[in-house]
């Protein structure tokens, strides 16, 4: 076996020790009708080859475009510490701490990511971690229901949309209602949050609402106006769930000053890897008079017999394993590295540091911004953005899918997530980091140009109408 | 609060100095967020830690070995699996080509992960006796819940909406009830019997026209194989209800017993188990699910598609109308999955059959050897874990088995699983794994008959035990009463306020 210790002679002795001719025969229990047909699986590997299979694998992805690709998992330099610290295998080969005596490492560092999202969301108490972004807000938004024993919850369209279809899986699951608040279609505010719709969903005195779901930045990037929004939500008596991204809140306002009650996102980009996807990191955070209704560990320092200050799973009765059916949720796995990475991640860049990414990212984005319009790709929308905005692209599909020759993956094709909204149909979604360089956007302008201008000299349907 | 003790280290927020860390990445110009409008910045802080790199290193490192951890020492935690964390896992998951791959990336730039996720696909489905899996619930719960949510789908889809309850054995994992009642189900906790087993009798009372789903774990939470497994199915299906299998344990039963030929319809994995990925101190590992026929048009979207030309691709919002949608973002911990991989292949069908083979053999034997120290409730064989019980310990001594477990940790080992499953007294769940040395088995049952002797002659020295630890027995009353959930000293004058 690979990776087993015992030879031919340990299993022996182990047979002779529990009394049985064969191993088979430990397996008696199992009806004869019942057996396995034949497992059927490639051969097995030795490291070398495993290795040399592992990486062509590896580079048959590619990884080596320029890319302007944001949309809910962000590219960002991760300082070189933050690895080698991973790479501890008392951290990464450790299970749960439910014997604290010997998992005070795992324990504090939990409390300290506790107390590291607390600072940045401004909140009072932190889950130890959820899944990802997406089923964070689906279990702050659950809160809400039981929290004002109401049913419906509204979540604004400006939420990013794997978000909004997990909220609604779980909903439907729970026999809970989730209704959409639409965006403003035009003006200045266009493509944020439609706060007269929402006061109007708000006012239905036949289905009260128990929690408000607004996403700043949103998922087009867009500044939205969480303070109003959270008054309407307040006002009608319900809770307010801002889903926020975490680098973001080295320089924006935090949910705690914009009255949230509840606080989630992603929190991948502090110093996790992309990884197609996963495992990321989802934040979840409450005020203090929600913290029973939180479900997910929560460590608190205590001390020892003697005395001595430690850490502990604690407020476990909201917890499947003691609550069963009448728990807060049925985690138990979380993702308790991913939120060691963002701890190490945050500690090693510090506050400035921090400030200096999300700061970088706006000014390479308004760069971007306007090399895009020169090229023929202007905003989609004219409101105030951090990092990330959609640009109008004639046949974006067709030339996002051109640039891909051309070594440039330009952001996200808005329809292939959103195919129901007319609204974004030739947009793309872009984004720049602090790695973003000015060669990188020079060589996407310029791709993009050449692009646009070609469809334009072919007479390509849309991009004949945009020129129009 | 007292100061730290000896081993403990100040937290991340004592060893902050202002003007301290920094130099990791360039900095802006001046006017970066000058046409970001005031009120949507933040005023003041965040009031992180000020650190620099060797503090912060020691600061890990020193926290690091206040753990017990697998790469430390035999972790023999039932219902758990805690094997061995191959290395080699850990490089391929870092490989630039998988760790740098944007979800978002159309299907062409991630032919290498999207083909790896489809053989993964193949191969646990062929494991579990499933028509397909979905790679994509996060962890072993999300899986139950996707799992459920199908058979929810499933009952609806025929125009059968009177199905409300889901039956769950007394001995069933927290998650099992817990997951019910996220899908709107009502639980109804069947008693096991005498020996363990299911109760059939006390099953077939229960089932009936309103019985969504069973849910089973085999083997058992008491590590004995359900032998009237096929008995109960078929009453299962004769009302209409659909087989859960927890695959929790799926460590004992590889190339044995296939869940999906033996006639379960859905079933879920956890690879942070049986396909040893890394526990990581709670997570992450990933849930994936297998289904029959009956559920396939349920499956959770996107799936991993391979077209006929050999091309892999991800399946389109609203390819498959009958799908219960999303479970999460994008597909899957694609991270933890290359390392599940990683571990099939090395193995191959062969190898994984002899990984349930050598966890049964050495769970038979501790059980074996620790027959006459503690007792052992069930003596039929077991398979990858066995129950013990410190109840005859406890009449003798006084000594319960928490204070075995605190002094086990005294004599180098991480205590077994402890009450659960709920339905024996004093339960200790053992599940030394097929990748622990004879000597290392050997060992432990030397250190229990060393505990149980000491239960006798000094049972104080258990009852204040852990002695050795970098903490001892915690006021865990006081944490949950004043709970103390953040460090708050960070916000302040004293504060280090960015420029």
């Amino acid at each position: 076996m690979a990776y087993g210790p015992h030879t031919p002679d340990d299993r022996a002795a182990m047979r002779k020790a529990i009394g049985v001719a064969s191993t088979d025969e430990l397996f008696a229990d199992i009806p004869a009708a019942m057996r396995a047909s034949e497992l059927r699986l490639p051969p097995p590997e030795s490291e070398a080859e495993l290795a040399s299979r592992l990486s062509r694998l590896a580079d048959r992805n590619r990884v080596d475009l320029v890319s302007f690709l944001g949309a809910g998992a962000y590219r960002h330099f991760v300082p070189a510490v933050v690895d080698q610290l991973l790479l501890r295998g008392e951290f990464y080969t450790a299970y749960t701490p439910y014997q604290p005596e010997i998992s005070q490492g795992t324990l504090q560092t939990i409390y300290e990511y506790q107390s590291l999202m607390g600072e940045l969301t401004g909140m009072d108490v932190v889950s130890a971690s959820h899944y990802d972004g997406a089923t964070a807000a689906a279990e702050g938004a659950l809160m809400t229901c039981r929290a004002t024993r109401r049913e419906r919850v509204l979540v604004s369209r400006g939420v990013h949309p794997h978000y909004r279809q997990t909220l609604c899986t779980y909903f439907g699951g729970a026999d809970l209602v989730a209704d959409e608040i639409p965006l403003v279609a035009e003006g200045p505010a266009s493509g944020t949050t439609d706060l007269v719709a929402l006061e109007r969903m708000l006012a239905d005195p036949e289905r009260p609402v128990a929690g408000v779901v607004v996403a700043n930045p949103s998922f087009l990037g867009l500044l939205e106006p969480m303070a109003q929004a959270g008054r309407l939500a307040h006002a009608a008596g319900a809770l307010f769930v801002a889903v926020v991204e975490p680098v973001s809140l080295a320089v924006l306002a935090s949910p705690a000053t914009y009255g949230a009650d509840i606080a989630c996102g992603e929190g991948q980009p502090l110093g996790i890897p992309l990884s197609y996807g996963g495992p990321y990191l989802g934040i979840l955070a409450c005020r203090e008079p929600l913290v029973r209704q939180i479900p997910g560990r929560l460590v608190g320092m205590t001390t020892d017999i003697d005395g001595r200050r430690a850490f502990v799973m604690t407020l476990r009765a909201r917890e499947q394993d003691i609550r069963r059916e009448k728990a807060a949720s049925n985690i138990c796995t979380n993702q308790a590295l991913c939120a060691l990475a963002a701890s190490i991640y945050l500690a090693a860049i510090g506050p400035h540091g921090l400030r200096d990414v999300a700061a970088m990212g706006a000014a390479r984005a308004a760069a971007l911004e306007v090399a895009l319009a020169e090229a023929g790709a202007p905003r989609l929308h004219p409101g105030p953005y951090l990092n990330e905005f959609a640009v109008r692209v004639p046949d974006a599909a067709e030339v996002h899918r051109r640039l891909l020759g051309r070594g440039v993956l330009g952001g996200l094709v808005l329809a292939t997530v959103e195919p129901d909204d007319p609204s974004l149909a030739d947009a793309l979604l872009v984004c720049a980091t602090e790695v973003t360089t000015v060669d990188e956007i020079e060589a996407f302008a310029s791709a993009l140009c050449d692009e646009i201008e070609r469809g334009r000299q072919l007479g390509l349907p849309g991009i004949a109408e945009a020129s129009r | 609060m007292t100061a730290a003790g000896d081993r403990l280290g100040p937290t991340l927020f004592e060893r902050s100095h202002t003007g301290r860390g920094g130099g990791k990445v360039p900095h802006p110009p001046k006017d970066a967020l000058a046409r970001i409008p005031a009120d949507q910045l933040r005023a003041d802080g965040p009031h992180l830690p000020e650190v620099a790199e060797p503090e912060l290193t020691r600061h890990y490192v020193n926290l690091s070995q206040l753990n017990y951890s697998i790469d430390t020492g035999f972790y023999p935690l039932g219902s758990c699996t805690m094997k061995w964390n191959p290395k080699v896992n850990e490089w391929a998951a870092r490989l630039n080509g998988f760790a740098s791959l944007h979800p978002f990336v159309p299907d062409e730039l991630a032919q290498g992960t999207l083909q790896l996720l489809w053989e993964l696909e193949q191969a646990l489905a062929e494991i579990g006796g499933m028509r397909a899996v979905t790679l994509q619930p996060a962890a072993g719960a999300q899986g139950e819940l996707t799992g459920i949510l199908m058979v929810r789908a499933y009952h609806r889809s025929r125009g059968d909406v009177d199905r409300t309850e889901v039956l769950v054995p007394d001995s069933a994992h927290g998650t099992n009830p817990a997951t019910a009642s996220m899908a709107g189900f009502k639980t109804v906790s069947i008693p096991s019997a005498p020996d363990g087993g299911v109760d059939i009798a006390a099953f077939r009372a229960a089932l009936g026209p309103q019985t969504a789903a069973v849910m089973i774990t085999n083997p058992s939470t008491l590590g004995l194989f359900e032998s009237r497994i096929g008995e109960l199915l078929e009453a299962v299906h004769a009302v209409g209800a659909l087989a859960y299998m927890d695959g929790a344990n799926l460590n004992a039963i590889m190339g044995r017993f296939k869940p999906g030929e033996a006639g379960f319809d859905v079933m879920h994995i956890n690879v942070h188990k049986t396909f040893s990925t890394p526990h990581g101190g709670g997570g992450p590992g990933a849930g994936p699910v297998g289904v029959g026929e009956k559920l396939l048009p349920f499956l959770p979207s996107p799936r991993v598609l391979r077209e006929a030309d050999g091309r892999f691709r991800l399946e389109r919002p609203g390819e498959r109308p009958d799908s219960i949608g999303r479970v999460r973002s994008f597909v899957g911990n694609s991270g933890v999955l290359v390392r599940a991989y990683a571990y099939i292949r090395a193995h191959g069908a062969a190898g994984l059959r002899e990984v349930s083979d050598d966890a049964v053999l050495a769970a038979n034997y501790l059980k074996s050897q620790l027959a006459g120290v503690l007792d052992v409730p069930f003596s039929r064989h077991c398979m990858h874990e066995f129950v013990a019980s410190g109840a005859s310990l406890k009449a003798e001594t006084g000594i319960r088995t928490l204070d075995v477990a605190k002094r086990l940790i005294d004599l180098g080992y991480h205590p077994p699983t402890i009450y659960f499953p709920l339905t024996v007294e004093e339960a200790l769940l053992i599940e030394p794994t097929e990748t622990e040395s004879l000597e290392t088995l050997d060992g432990f049952v030397a250190a229990m008959r060393t505990i149980v002797e000491e239960a006798h002659t000094d049972p104080e020295l258990l009852h204040s035990a852990p002695h050795s630890s970098p903490v001892r027995r915690l006021d865990e009353t006081t944490a949950a009463r004043q709970p103390n959930l953040r460090w708050k000293g960070m916000t302040g004058e004293q504060t280090p306020c960015p420029d």
